[in-house]
């Protein structure tokens, strides 16, 4: 591969703190330089920011077994599209990623497809049934970094404390699906005066927060290190700011539907707004802003779920949850924090980027932008305003939010180690080797 | 403006209720005479489509609809079709194709017959969705307060019950508060509704406190099921605490009456003999619902409400 330089970018590199107009190098897959130099073909970037690839810590791929919603080649296209390099599918397929095989495959899809790097997620207890733990040390010798079985909570406190015990092996991560399901029986969303008016039971914000405090103890007395998914209530956000305060190895995660949208949305029973965690309050998409502007959620994740029409276009109590979040992911971190002033844009690419890298091990991605580093990189032009088409979106699934909705700030192009797999604006089809 | 559509008691207006009440006060002459049909809908189809077993409801509305001279279809599946069958969706543009005027609903699912309205370009009347609403109840309910008591307005009404699984009380609530009434609730508080107080209403947890000013005494029927789920401990408990037997029944003003939407759990929310007391206008409600019933189809589908 030729050499490559962006000339003219904001670069912005939480990583390095750097944040300022530079060029950028690329030669194969590494850049190789940064600063006034200039090597091989110039690809103008005045106007754009150029930043470390994003990450995304919780997607939901459905291959093997959901093919019907997504695969692993379209998640990642859709990944790509939205800039981001790097992907940690959940293990609730069909079979579960409980053990190595399933993992092993999911990376050899994604290789083959390759859009974008996936670190996939393994599960903490076979068939996430909470009961055994699933093989743990199998998967972490093919990579494995974080195991969750996402989707369901690890009930038993022993279970989830024999987990976070035993993943001390590897300073492995252990999240656990928040959610105290024995007050959660049938719930359809979030508990309080709606859910009284529309007669749908409620999922209470103690049914997060009190599985939250429990992991968080435990993971603090074993010295053990946890990660908090979608965190999605007040009540998590501080939780999680004090037990970061005792010194607690906790890193949190929050969804873009959780720091824009409100309960309000249900008032039309139309399940595309239907997810889990549900939409909250406006006191709670405050706290979640709040928080990640003081740090204590490390990062934006966008639960990217997922589902085909048929599935969603059913009673609100018969829809599967879960919302597509990755094409639509920076330009409501733009819109929503960005431009409303919760986040500066080298807070919001750190939240996008570096912090979710380093919070779950992602090696390679997230930054720093410096001569040596693998070229995975995203140039988005943050005043670029654009009208989410459902239709357009690069996901085989439908079920955006957002449709009709004008967000500020387009991916132009996205870098997998010095290749495009986004080129102004367009996925760019790739063939690789599937050795 | 009544219409297209009747989803809920949330949005009607007090015309809107005076207007349903009155019509329905009209078509209620039509059930003494020797023939009970009047031509109104002649030539419209009106479906009734129920998810989820009903008599009282799925029955007044298919009397109401034939003694409006409609076409009548029935569809009645179990809860359970939903899982195997065709999809609402599909089933709704099924009855799009046939060319129905209007679908009356009841379904499990609260917001089904919100969902209905976007696949659906027929006039939908919601016979009860979830736990969410149920329109035709609470206007057959007021339909009955205003015929006895001559008005709605500035009378107090106890509504004593499972108002949390309770779609008749949503509805119910929304309707009285609207027509200016006065709302007590009184239930355990496992058994209301959060932040129930938002609703307009007073809120307690003692009946027996209510009753000496309750003009209208409204009970709420109170599932079997609710007792292995730790709303409350038992039946009897149940009961005893606010369950309304000829004791209780004693403490009302003269002059007021119980109503219940049926149907009865003789022994939890009422004894039999409550039940069937001079004051108890249970058999009334239903006369009442087909006449009510009788007035809303005829508002949306054949009083040129606008699509």
């Amino acid at each position: 591969m030729s050499a490559l330089t962006f000339t003219g970018a904001r670069v912005v590199d939480p990583a390095s703190g750097r944040d300022e107009r530079a060029n950028v190098a690329i030669d194969g897959e590494l850049v190789v330089a940064v600063g006034t130099e200039s090597r091989g073909m110039r690809v103008e970037a005045d106007g754009l920011v150029l930043a470390p690839g994003l990450v995304d810590l919780h997607v939901h791929l459905r291959e093997p077994g959901g093919e019907d919603a997504e695969t692993v080649a379209t998640g990642t296209a859709a990944a790509a599209a939205g800039g981001f390099t790097a992907v940690c599918p959940m293990a609730n397929t069909d079979p579960v990623a409980d053990h190595a095989g399933v993992v092993e495959q999911v990376l050899g899809l994604a290789r083959v497809a390759g859009h974008a790097d996936v670190f996939p997620v393994g599960a903490v207890t076979r068939g996430l049934a909470g009961e055994d733990l699933a093989e743990l040390g199998a998967m972490a010798a093919v990579g494995v970094r974080c195991f969750s079985d996402d989707g369901r909570p690890v009930r038993s406190a022993r279970v989830m404390r024999r987990a976070l015990e035993y993943c001390r092996t590897w300073d492995a991560i252990v999240s656990n699906h928040a959610e105290e399901a024995s007050l959660t029986d049938g719930a359809q969303m979030n508990e309080g005066e709606l859910s009284g008016l529309l007669g749908l039971a409620g999922w209470p914000h103690e049914a997060e927060e009190v599985m939250v405090a429990r992991d968080l103890i435990l993971a603090h007395g074993l010295g053990a290190r946890v990660h908090v998914p979608h965190v999605s209530t007040a009540g998590t956000v501080a939780l999680v700011r004090d037990a970061k305060a005792r010194g607690t190895r906790v890193t949190a995660e929050a969804a873009p539907h959780h720091f824009t949208l409100t309960e309000s949305r249900v008032r039309d029973f139309d399940p595309v707004h239907k997810v889990n965690p549900p939409l909250r309050g406006k006191a709670d998409v405050e706290a979640i802003r709040e928080g990640l502007a003081d740090g204590t959620i490390d990062a934006i994740a966008t639960d990217h779920a997922p589902h085909p029409p048929e599935t969603k276009e059913r009673e609100w109590t018969h829809a599967p949850c879960g919302m597509l979040g990755l094409e639509t992911a920076l330009g409501l971190a733009c819109t929503e924090l960005v431009g409303a002033g919760v986040l500066d844009l080298p807070r919001a690419v750190a939240a996008l980027s570096t912090a979710p890298a380093r919070s779950r091990d992602v090696a390679g991605h997230g930054g720093p932008i410096e001569p040596g580093a693998p070229a995975n990189l995203v140039l988005f032009d943050p005043s670029a305003r654009w009208t989410v088409d459902p239709g357009r979106l690069h996901s085989r699934s439908r079920n955006t939010p957002y449709a009709g909705r004008t967000l500020t700030g387009r991916v132009v192009h996205t870098l997998l180690r010095g290749r495009f797999t986004c080129r102004d604006g367009a996925l760019v089809e790739v063939a690789r080797d599937p050795s | 403006m009544l219409g297209p559509h009747l989803l809920g008691v949330e949005g009607l207006t007090p015309d809107d209720i005076t207007t349903v009440l009155d019509t329905a006060a009209g078509f209620r002459d039509v059930a003494l005479r020797p023939i009970k049909k009047v031509p109104t809908l002649r030539g419209r189809t009106v479906c009734n489509l129920f998810y989820e077993d009903s008599t009282r409801t799925r029955l007044s509305f298919e009397l109401a609809a034939k003694r409006l001279s409609a076409d009548t279809l029935t569809f009645s599946a179990g809860g359970s079709s939903v899982s195997k069958g065709e999809s609402l969706k599909d089933t709704a543009l099924t009855l799009q194709a046939m060319g129905v005027d209007a679908i009356v609903i009841r379904h499990s699912a609260s917001g089904a017959a919100h969902q209905l309205t976007r696949w659906v370009g027929a006039h939908v009347l919601n016979a009860g969705d979830g736990g969410h609403q149920h329109p035709t109840q609470a206007l057959l309910d007021l339909f009955t307060i205003r015929d006895h008591l001559g008005r709605i307005e500035g009378l107090r009404v106890a509504v004593v019950g499972d108002v949390v699984h309770s779609r008749v009380a949503r509805s119910l609530v929304q309707g009285l508060v609207t027509m200016g009434a006065q709302v007590d609730v009184v239930a355990p508080p496992t058994l209301l509704p959060p932040a129930v107080g938002a609703w307009g209403v007073s809120v307690g947890h003692d009946v027996d406190a209510v009753l000496p000013k309750s003009d209208v005494l409204y009970l709420l029927r109170v599932q079997r099921e609710r007792m292995g789920q730790q709303f409350v401990p038992s039946v009897r408990e149940y009961a005893r605490l606010w369950g309304v037997d000829r004791d209780r029944l004693a403490h009302l003003p003269a002059g007021a009456i119980v109503l219940h939407p049926g149907p009865l759990n003789r022994g939890v929310e009422l004894t039999a003999d409550v039940a069937d007391a001079p004051s108890s206008l249970v058999t009334e409600q239903v006369t009442n619902g087909i006449a009510v019933r009788m007035a809303c189809l005829y508002l949306l589908v054949g009083g040129g409400a606008d699509r």
